[in-house]
């Protein structure tokens, strides 16, 4: 994210620096490990679908609500899917309350993206009638502890939620009303995009950076990725840059961790 | 009147009668009640609670660990996890007479460094300010930072130094404790920098039990033999 | 919902609510203290499906610069709720209600702040309302006190609220989110539980003299019950082990 995370000091920096000449990093882990994840769905019972994901220190509710409205004109026959983030104001001493900024709207497009282009929510399926009336899917990201990495821990919160939102089974009559059913629903997943982010420290590459090392950072990218291990978003991020050969290596990087993490939290 | 050492929380009611409302307390009419969570104690008439969390509050003559976080002609301020962001002026940063508007003040320090300064003046009124114009002062060079809570620092320092003074004999690093919570350890080795951290945090954790300079002692003996065993 | 034929009665024959309480029974409580790590204080509680984290932040500088008393902290809060916490999506954008009681919160708590001990600073609390049941704002200031006091703000007393009201002509505590819709009265209430004294009231309905007396009455009796429940939350972050306690050290010395 933007310069305004705070910073760290010279020595941390310093140190930083010293460790990764070793392949080592300040909290101990390896270059390519990831913190410890955990994912617990359905925590908000009044949401069709919802999950907290904690990401090291990180914390980040995603909520699903599904409303019914009109489709943008240029895709009469697909639902609409909406992703928010707020970045609030109890998750860092650098978050403001007010309307979400710059840095809480990358992220939010970026979530956006991974879900949107891996075609992870089958849009056609959630039209009811062609360009008057379609199911629309909010996706509401919520940074709740803030030790850096959103954009990993949005993304598998969004999906997580997603797959675990519920709706009532309905038919379509013939005015275009729903009539509901008693059984419940899944939304038509077909995709589990994860992200993964790489931070560039004085050339060496660490994954899933912490809040230090997002700041230490020269530069940072964020590559989600689908099934059959195929790209389905990209976003480089701060002021430094990566070689063809850097970039490479962190796809394929990033197809090995979100294999990882898809099987042990996205799927079955 | 409460007993000795007993855990309350705000608003509980320590003591009746002739007593002096001490640290985190308050009186009303004769009565005298915990302001803070903590540990409630007294010492002959006098009531206080040692308190189990709660930010730093400057005072003279402390010593803290700060960080550079702005400069302005003349001053720079330094965030020294307080409430109040200190002032420290080229006056007590540079030992000889020192002009601002011709020198480069980036020279002595900048934003981003880290030192261990002194307190030399603080009120109600008026932000911190600072020294590190005294022997052993000024800008760290190197080192590993870690926080604890600012109300635990007294029990890292211990009796006399002596539970901070078990943990620098026993991990060989030379561990310089702010009294703002901010501590900074330099080791040689690695290992022993991650011996005195695991300490510090269990300081940090267990700051309110019994027995703590006991488990330090047996938590630093064990990991020093598993360690000398993986060395073999 | 409980009462799938749309809800005529809230009371049955029995006596017993929607939901099985009894009229001075209050939905299950559960507090969880420092939750959040970067938040100088932090607490979560659940109160029936009532789901809200609070973060404390402070005493710190105030920003912007120029809000700042030369002779105290100023106390700030902020109640929000997320999107996802009613059954309609809300948005995100503070709605005339929340800021409503973003107001009433702050005025509720500050008289148990010493905000004298930090002139010149700023104490912020952020109440975000995960999930919405009926009775968010007793939940949130009860929350609150307690994230105060694990900031280690020295506080007067722990807050505490609890709303009562009046459904099917009785009056009842703590009421649910259908017994606020369809019944005739409620009323938040919160109390400094040291000296008794009202710090929230809030009303709106029909009651009479009578009625408001007896409801005021059991929602003071509710508060206590909360406050007991608040202060083994603290107790339980500290002393999740039986350990007994060392005596503080009595003279210690500044290392360099």
């Amino acid at each position: 994210m933007s310069e305004n995370l705070g910073m760290v000091s010279k020595i941390t920096q310093k140190r930083i620096s010293e460790l990764l000449k070793q392949d080592k990093r300040i909290d101990g882990r390896g270059l390519n490990d990831y913190r410890e994840l955990k994912v617990e769905a359905g925590l908000i019972e009044r949401a069709a679908g919802s999950a907290l994901v904690t990401l090291g220190k990180t914390k980040v509710m995603v909520g699903v609500k599904i409303e019914t409205g009109t489709p943008y004109p240029d895709t009469p026959d697909n639902g609409v899917l909406t992703v928010n983030v707020e970045l609030v104001p109890l998750a860092s001493p650098k978050f403001e309350p007010g309307p979400p900024k710059e840095d809480a709207i990358e992220l939010a497009r970026v979530v956006d993206r991974g879900i949107r282009e891996s075609q992870a929510l089958d849009l056609k399926k959630l039209c009811i009638v062609s360009g008057k009336k379609v199911f629309i899917i909010f996706v509401d990201i919520y940074a709740l502890d803030f030790d850096g990495n959103l954009f990993d821990a949005s993304t598998l919160a969004s999906i997580a939620a997603l797959k675990n939102a519920k709706m009532k089974d309905y038919v379509i009559k013939k005015d275009g009303e729903l009539e509901y059913k008693a059984n419940d629903i899944s939304l038509p997943l077909q995709n589990y995009p994860v992200a993964i982010s790489t931070a560039k420290i004085d050339d060496k590459l660490v994954v899933d950076p912490s809040l230090g090392e997002e700041i230490a950072a020269d530069a940072a990218i964020t590559v989600a990725i689908g099934k059959k291990g195929n790209i389905c978003a990209i976003q480089k991020r701060k002021v430094g840059t990566f070689s063809v050969d850097e970039i490479i290596q962190i796809i394929n990087l990033s197809k090995q961790k979100a294999k990882e993490i898809g099987a042990m939290f996205l799927k079955g | 009147m409460i007993e000795r050492r007993q855990f309350v929380t705000p608003g509980e009611l320590l003591a009746e009668g002739d007593y002096n409302s001490g640290e985190n307390t308050y009186r009303e009419n004769k009565k005298i009640y915990a302001s803070k969570t903590g540990l409630a104690n007294f010492v002959r008439n006098n009531v206080y609670v040692v308190a189990l969390s709660g930010c730093y509050i400057p005072v003279v003559g402390d010593l803290v660990i700060g960080n550079v976080v702005d400069m302005r002609l003349g001053v720079w301020l330094v965030d020294i996890n307080a409430p109040y962001i200190s002032v420290l002026f080229a006056s007590e940063a540079v030992d000889r007479s020192f002009n601002s508007r011709r020198e480069e003040m980036t020279k002595y320090l900048t934003i981003g460094d880290v030192v261990l300064a002194k307190i030399i003046s603080f009120d109600r009124t008026k932000d911190p300010t600072l020294t590190i114009r005294e022997p052993g002062l000024g800008k760290i060079p190197l080192g590993h930072i870690i926080d604890i809570t600012p109300t635990k620092v007294p029990r890292l320092i211990g009796r006399r130094g002596s539970m901070i003074n078990l943990i620098k004999r026993e991990t060989n690093c030379q561990i310089t404790v702010g009294r703002n919570g901010r501590i900074l350890i330099n080791c040689a080795k690695l290992e022993s920098e991650a011996l005195a951290t695991k300490a510090i945090n269990l300081i940090e954790q267990d700051a309110h039990t019994t027995g703590l300079t006991d488990r330090i002692n047996k938590l630093i003996k064990k990991e020093k033999k598993e360690s000398s065993i993986h060395a073999k | 919902m409980p009462n799938k034929k749309g809800v005529e009665k809230l009371i049955n024959k029995k006596g017993r609510r929607i939901d099985g309480r009894k009229f001075d029974e209050l939905r299950p409580i559960k507090i969880d203290v420092g939750v959040l790590n970067k938040a100088n204080g932090s607490a979560y509680i659940e109160w029936g499906k009532n789901k809200i984290l609070v973060g404390v932040y402070g005493p710190r500088e105030v920003h912007p610069r120029h809000l700042s008393k030369y002779d105290k902290a100023l106390f700030r809060s902020r109640y929000h709720m997320a999107p996802f916490s009613v059954a309609e999506r809300k948005s995100p954008a503070p709605s005339r209600r929340e800021h409503e009681l973003s107001k009433v919160i702050r005025e509720c708590l500050e008289p148990t702040i010493f905000t004298e001990l930090f002139p010149r600073t700023s104490i912020d609390v952020f109440i975000e309302v995960l999930q919405a049941e009926g009775g968010t704002r007793c939940a949130g200031i009860t929350a609150t006190s307690v994230a105060l006091a694990d900031a280690g703000i020295p506080i007067k007393d722990l807050v505490v609220a609890c709303a009562s009201g009046k459904i099917d002509g009785k009056i009842v505590l703590d009421l649910s989110d259908i017994e606020d819709q369809k019944g005739e009265a409620d009323m938040p209430v919160a109390i400094i539980p040291r000296t008794g004294e009202i710090t929230l009231l809030q009303m709106d309905g029909i009651f009479t003299q009578d009625e408001f007396e007896k409801a005021l009455q059991i929602s003071i009796e509710g508060c206590k019950k909360i406050n007991a429940i608040q202060r083994e939350a603290i107790k339980n972050k500290y002393l999740v082990e039986k350990a007994s306690i060392e005596p503080e050290p009595e003279e210690t010395v500044n290392e360099a």
